[in-house]
């Protein structure tokens, strides 16, 4: 009734309806500069507090990997017997080991072995399996057949035994885990990039390229990449986190990096051995490692609900709470008008 | 009827004949592959003479050319001989099989049947509640699973639970309450990963047509969850069953070290690094028939729980 009454109240001016004189507008210009598909993800990135807080969490933990050994009084394969499992204190911030060696250094050295660790051993795999993976697909027939049968065994053979062939070969250093860690893992990525090929393989843009001459390489690097690019970013910051799990599995099996090198699984499962008189020795490595591999893996969460904002709707929960949240403030409203 | 059961008779000899091949590729390659591994089998037993070394590996055959060895090896195996342990002398590796196995299994077991149930349990209501507190507080106790290693988590939980508690015996195998600590913790993993892919595949399912049409037949909310999404969610999660129970039989090193349990992983990577090869061979092809016998029969199980795919 009310509503009736304020709408007539208005009055409209029929100087404003007049039709807009079309000669003098230009439909064609763009008022707003394009945006581009990744610039378009940067931006739901930066607005997500999640993938921000991931990200400067990773960012100190790097920083601290890089300069904390730089600028500690200690080297990091600096012995003394007689200050041994000091508890933590102002001058060995996170205790001494059972050879003297001061833990604070000696965690971030281990921190850069397992950051190194985890970004070359996720990106060499990737990458072997995506060169592998695009062949198979690509050229099909018996190649393919061949590298599929290959992958198969592979996967049945237990990696313990390649794994120690690899560590006995190259010694204990960072490399060898890294070289392990390619050969354990390239067969996953080969396979799905194999598949995804396949999908893009008769489409008619691959086709339009095939006849113009380009070349097989070309075609799925210029043509088919840039459509799975997105899904390539999020499965490789999920294996960022899963190598350096992986390497510090390794390390507690036995298969770590010869010491005075460490790392932080290495650390870990040295600490394990004797939580029961030296708590900290085991639970600060621990700590550290486990606060990388969750930053990894939420700012890989994070960064897949930017890639794909459709799927951020249907699945996240912050997204939910906040359209549970409008729901219920407009019910309480339509309560309180009654 | 008749073709129906003439075609799952061809699939299966095929799948057979298929697996038998695959099996002698890894043997095979793992045979070779072991004998890449620099030094000898007695190398560690220190005090020996050159001239007990040559008679030791003399004994043991391991004189004779790779391909030889390779034959005989073959031969026996063929025979259902897995050979003697070069480690321990006596004991045969079907003697260490028969003893360890069970333990692992158990192990296993156990961590499946707890595993899995609670994990979709988790999964179905994460997704029933979703964006509230509980599936708040599951996402969490998810991503704690992923982001921490298995043998922090079983340190800690040692630690914390047998050692200050006293809840659970600390470690060994003795009686079931040895068991539950080391259950829990190689059921972790099962837990978190089938909660999250269980979640997932409940929302995907939530937007299907064949649940619109149930509830326009009028059916129960209970009767839906039940029949229709649960049913529908948990198909694809069956592909992996295989090489998951196949696994789990194994046993896990790391849980094995932790709680000194006498399972068959800690024999195995104990055995490569004292490149026991018979040993080692004998627990390959162990796991290997124990893989593709698993993946088998999960692939006749797909026909009997999707229709769709018994047609083909």
């Amino acid at each position: 009734m009310e509503k009736e009454k304020q709408l007539a109240a208005v009055t409209v001016d029929p100087a404003l309806c007049r039709p807009v004189d079309r000669s003098r507008l230009d439909t064609d210009q763009i008022v707003r500069p394009s945006v581009s598909y990744w610039a378009g993800v940067w931006r739901r990135l930066k607005q997500d507090k999640l993938a921000i807080f991931c990200a400067s969490l990773l960012a100190v933990l790097i920083l601290l990997a890089i300069f904390a050994p730089l600028f500690s009084p200690y080297r990091y394969d600096q012995t003394d017997l007689l200050s041994g499992n000091l508890p933590p204190s102002m001058e060995h911030w996170f205790g001494t080991d059972s050879a003297g060696r001061d833990m604070w250094t000696r965690v971030w050295v281990g921190a850069r072995v397992s950051l190194a660790v985890g970004f070359i051993g996720a990106i060499l795999p990737f990458v072997i399996g995506m060169f592998v993976g695009s062949v198979a697909g690509w050229f099909g027939g018996w190649i393919d057949m061949l590298i599929m049968r290959v992958i198969d065994i592979g996967l049945c053979i237990p990696s313990m035994i390649y794994v120690i062939l690899i560590l006995v070969y190259f010694g204990g250093g960072p490399q060898a885990i890294i070289i392990a860690l390619a050969v354990m893992n390239w067969m996953g990525p080969a396979r799905g990039y194999r598949g995804r090929i396949l999908q893009f393989k008769n489409r008619e843009f691959t086709l339009a390229a095939e006849t113009l001459g380009a070349t097989p390489m070309r075609i799925i690097y210029r043509h088919i990449l840039p459509n799975i690019l997105g899904n390539i970013v999020v499965s490789l910051t999920s294996f960022v986190p899963a190598a350096i799990f992986m390497e510090a599995s390794l390390a507690f099996i036995g298969l770590g990096i010869a010491p005075p090198m460490t790392s932080l699984g290495q650390l870990a499962s040295d600490g394990a051995g004797m939580y029961r008189t030296h708590f900290y020795q085991f639970i600060i490595p621990s700590l550290v490692i486990s606060l990388i591999i969750f930053a990894f893996f939420m700012l890989g969460n994070c960064l897949r609900d930017a890639l794909d904002p459709q799927l951020r709707d249907e699945m996240s929960t912050s997204a939910l709470r906040k359209r549970r949240r409008a729901e219920q403030l407009a019910k309480s409203r339509k309560g309180a008008a009654k | 009827m008749a073709k129906e059961w003439f075609l799952l008779r061809k699939y299966i000899l095929q799948r057979l004949v298929i697996s038998v091949v695959t099996l002698w590729l890894i043997v095979t390659v793992c045979f070779f592959l072991l004998r890449l591994l620099p030094g000898n089998p007695f190398a560690s037993t220190t005090l020996m003479t050159q001239e007990t070394l040559d008679r030791m590996m003399a004994y043991y055959g391991l004189d004779q050319p790779l391909w030889k060895q390779y034959l005989t090896y073959m031969g026996n195996l063929l025979k259902g001989d897995f050979g003697y342990s070069l480690k321990y002398a006596g004991r045969s590796v079907n003697y260490v099989i028969a003893s360890t196995f069970p333990v692992s299994a158990q192990l296993g077991l156990q961590a499946l049947a707890f595993g899995i149930p609670t994990g979709l349990l988790l999964g179905i209501l994460a997704a029933k509640l979703r964006g509230r507190a509980a599936d708040a507080g599951i996402n969490v106790f998810v991503i704690i699973c992923t982001a921490v290693p298995t043998f922090i988590i079983a340190a800690l939980l040692q630690y914390f639970l047998a050692l200050k508690l006293e809840l659970f015996p600390v470690a060994q195998w003795k009686s079931f309450a040895y068991t539950i600590l080391p259950t829990i913790c190689l059921s972790l993993g099962t837990v978190s990963g089938y909660a999250r892919s269980m979640r997932t595949l409940m929302l995907e399912v939530d937007r299907q047509d064949f649940l619109k049409t149930a509830k326009a037949k009028g059916l129960g909310p209970a009767r839906i969850v039940v029949f229709h999404q649960i049913r529908n969610a948990i198909i694809p999660m069956i592909t992996n069953l295989g090489t998951e129970i196949a696994g789990m039989l194994m046993g896990s090193y790391v849980i094995e070290k932790i709680f000194s349990i006498p399972g068959m992983g800690a024999y195995f990577v104990d055995s490569i690094n004292g490149l026991d090869y018979t040993m080692v061979m004998g627990l390959v092809i162990f796991q290997a028939v124990i893989v593709i016998g698993a993946n088998f029969v999960v692939d006749l199980l797909y026909g009997v729980i999707d229709p769709r795919i018994r047609v083909r």
